[in-house]
């Protein structure tokens, strides 16, 4: 990225998502839900084949109801224990009628820190502006199948 | 899936050249600064850029075909601003990722805060 990318990033962002969360948890359960592919599948609704390892690839299937068609591919960068996880893949890759393989992927880091009462994760997702023009555009056509919704069902699968 | 088809692809179509006109790193820049300074004429934002003005007028109107910018006269003198609606709708992009994000994040608290 380049300097003048990110000084522009401080003003109107296009480019990058932060999230903090507080998790009830010790350090190393999160760490593990994290890190173990197949504990990430879980949550997150994937079914990842392989384990994670900095430079591995790992490929998988969302089981996500009415994503089921989409594959994804994330390429993890960087482990440090307990500490900092990062990988790469390409955001909204549901096309099926599309080759995403040549096209630039955002970067998503999971960092954690022991806080009071459990485990703080901050999870980032940057490099949107690279992110070729058509792509953020399809974007605008899923924001009406409903992120709103799933957030519903979460709250429901949640409780 | 509630949407028609066309409707769908007309919005497409539309946001292609906003898409289009923020993939450059010297447009975010004068994107910037437009946000911060306000409006300002070309002489002022080519300054300390080391861009040549003809190349800032050149993605100023990139900018402005895009729907983000649009220039007004003052006085004798042309000056740019910040379309602001249009800029609040790339925004609705990450809003998008980032409600993505926060339903996982939620998964995942209630996937280790299980006993």
């Amino acid at each position: 990225m380049t300097g003048k990318a990110r000084n522009a990033q401080d003003k109107p962002s296009t480019d990058r998502i932060e999230k903090r969360i507080v998790l009830r948890a010790p350090r190393s359960r999160v760490w593990r839900a994290i890190t173990s592919a197949k504990e990430f599948g879980t949550w997150f609704r994937m079914n990842l084949d392989g384990e994670f390892a900095e430079g591995a690839t790992v490929r998988g299937r969302v089981t996500h109801p009415g994503y089921e068609h989409v594959t994804l591919e994330m390429l993890v960068e960087r482990i440090e224990p307990e500490r900092y996880f990062s990988y790469r893949w390409h955001p909204y890759a549901i096309d099926l009628k599309v080759d995403y393989s040549k096209e630039p992927t955002t970067l998503v880091e999971f960092t954690l820190a022991e806080t009071e009462g459990g485990t703080a994760v901050t999870i980032v997702e940057s490099g949107f502006d690279r992110i070729p023009l058509a792509r953020r555009a399809e974007a605008f056509r899923m924001n009406d199948q409903g992120w709103a919704g799933q957030i519903k069902n979460l709250a429901s699968y949640v409780a | 899936m509630s949407r028609s088809r066309g409707a769908a692809a007309a919005k497409l179509t539309e946001a292609v050249p906003l898409f289009a006109a923020l993939g450059d790193a010297t447009r975010l820049g004068l994107l910037g600064r437009l946000s911060v300074d306000g409006p300002l004429s070309i002489t002022r934002l080519s300054q300390g850029t080391g861009v040549t003005r003809q190349a800032i007028t050149r993605h100023l109107h990139t900018l402005g075909e895009a729907g983000l910018v649009r220039s007004a006269r003052r006085g004798r003198e042309r000056v740019w601003e910040l379309d602001v609606k249009r800029l609040e709708r790339a925004q609705r992009y990450l809003d998008q990722v980032a409600a993505q994000w926060d339903a996982a994040a939620h998964r995942l608290k209630a996937f280790v805060e299980d006993p």
